[in-house]
């Protein structure tokens, strides 16, 4: 099993491919992802983790980066 | 891997079959020319509670899988596209409220979305905004109260003639965001739109709001969220009706068509003994069932919740609406005049066909996006291989 992080950046790699990505790069800001990824990355987290991302969680801080993703997922746990 | 439908889903359909029979074959040519969907219809396909089919049980609705809610689509979508846009429209309201409304919005709204005492419908596209939706004119300013004041033009809005309960996506401070605007409201007007080539009987409208008043309850989700998440929520689901609809719409060609050609005589013989016309109908057979195998596929996905149903949505609602504008012109092209004449339904599937390219994003959108994503999966397999073979040589 690898780390929460790891499975993040394995999904966010199919989107930005060979990019690298810092921890706390901005990905909707800086242009990288469309906004299908936006609703692929709650269906991630959902059935990756088996949380319910809902209206109270629709903060972009929850989103904006890998870090902040990671954060959110273990906020959930 | 499983493709029969379980004994539930095979009752279901059954039923759905019986109750398009029924119900919408006799009366989908004439509300095409009226232009218009009755209320008692709209009233019909509340009473099997279809028009709650999505809303979740402890809300009154029927909480179907997403399998056999594909099956709806598919037989609705064969009897009348405009009475499946009604589905779709309504069913987006449902799905946007349910994944991101609050627990008091839910409560408010999902009993009678179930039952079909409200009806919903999705604005989004404008006079001058289509494809590029993030352009989005319609301006919300929020209020000291808490509350919006939306001034908003929406165009080519289906049921937005007759729908009480509109989500409606506007921009808050250049952040989109969706409102859910009851047609009661004080500023609120629709003008019906008739004389399009398809879906006549979608009571499709144009939407006005001049300085509506929206409280602070009717916001969904959060401000900057009504694009990715509402709407992304929203047009998920769209795709998936439209894909399933698609796919009854081109069955519902094939079948008259099959009748057709095998009672009309020319040269002696019936149509279906020509050659030419038996390529028709072949390539019409398998592009059928090949556009509901990618249905099932996203189906399959969706009842899984897996990531990957987004563009596998797309990509089967683009090749169902392909598959039917294809089968819908040679329906027309086997039934020759008749075909073209109100005698017989194939000049309206095909209408309604050519829709379906255009509607839940445009057919050039999805290629854009699947294109895309395809060169991403292709980098993806790529990155895989090279670090397969480099484990493979340190193991050396
Ligand atoms: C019957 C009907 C019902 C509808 N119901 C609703 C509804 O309920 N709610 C709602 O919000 N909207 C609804 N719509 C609107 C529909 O979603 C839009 O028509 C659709 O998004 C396309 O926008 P547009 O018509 O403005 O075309 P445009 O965006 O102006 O595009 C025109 C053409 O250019 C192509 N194009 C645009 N950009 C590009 C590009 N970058 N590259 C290549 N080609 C491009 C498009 O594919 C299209 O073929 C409905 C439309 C119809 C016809």
């Amino acid at each position: 099993m690898g780390t929460i992080e790891e499975a993040v950046r394995g999904f966010l790699w199919q989107f930005i491919s060979d990019q690298e990505v810092e921890g706390d790069h901005d990905l909707f800001g800086s242009g990288m992802v469309n906004s299908l990824f936006a609703m692929q990355l709650v269906l991630f987290v959902e059935k990756q983790y088996g949380i319910t991302v809902a209206n109270e969680d629709l903060d972009y801080e929850n989103f904006k980066s890998v870090n902040a993703i990671v954060a959110f997922i273990q906020s959930k746990q | 891997m499983d493709f029969d439908l379980t004994a539930e889903q095979r009752t279901a359909q059954a039923g759905f079959r019986q109750w398009v029979e029924q119900h919408v074959v006799p009366v989908a040519d004439a509300n095409d020319n009226r232009e218009q969907t009755p209320p008692d219809l709209i009233a019909k396909l509340a009473a099997p509670g279809y028009l709650g089919a999505l809303v979740a049980k402890e809300y009154g609705g029927e909480g179907m899988d997403a399998l056999t809610w594909g099956l709806l689509c598919e037989e609705v979508g064969r009897g009348s596209a405009s009475l499946l846009s009604l589905l779709t429209v309504h069913g987006m309201v449902i799905q946007s409220i349910a994944k991101w409304g609050t627990a008091a919005q839910r409560a408010r709204w999902l009993p009678v979305l179930a039952t079909g005492e409200t009806i919903g419908a999705f604005g989004l596209t404008e006079p001058n905004v289509g494809s590029d939706a993030k352009s989005i004119q319609s301006i919300a300013v929020a209020q000291p109260d808490g509350s919006y004041v939306l001034n908003a033009e929406k165009r080519w809005i289906s049921f937005g003639a007759s729908a009480n309960l509109i989500l409606v996506i506007a921009k808050v401070n250049e952040k989109p965001t969706g409102f859910l605007v009851e047609r009661n409201m004080p500023g609120f007007s629709s003008e019906p739109i008739y004389g399009m080539l398809g879906f006549r009987s979608a009571n499709i409208a144009r939407l006005i709001m001049r300085d509506v008043i929206i409280p602070p309850e009717n916001l969904v989700g959060k401000v900057g969220f009504g694009f990715s998440h509402i709407a992304g929520t929203a047009l998920d689901h769209g795709r998936y009706c439209v894909g399933w609809g698609c796919v009854g719409l081109a069955q519902a060609a094939l079948d008259a068509s099959l009748s057709y050609s095998g009672e009309r005589y020319q040269f002696d013989v019936t149509l279906n003994k020509h050659q030419l016309i038996q390529e028709m109908l072949a390539e019409m057979i398998v592009n059928v069932k090949a556009a509901r195998m990618l249905n099932y596929h996203s189906a399959f996905l969706k009842d899984r919740g897996d990531p990957s149903l987004i563009m596998e949505t797309s990509m089967a609602k683009y090749f169902a609406s392909r598959v039917a504008a294809q089968v819908t012109n040679a329906a027309v092209q086997i039934h020759g005049a008749n075909g073209c004449s109100s005698d017989y339904p194939v000049q309206r599937y095909y209408r309604d066909a050519k829709i379906m390219e255009i509607i839940e994003g445009s057919n050039q959108m999805q290629q854009i996006i699947i294109a895309k994503s395809g060169y991403q999966q292709h980098l993806v397999a790529k990155r895989a291989a090279r670090r397969s073979s480099a484990i493979e040589g340190e193991g050396k």
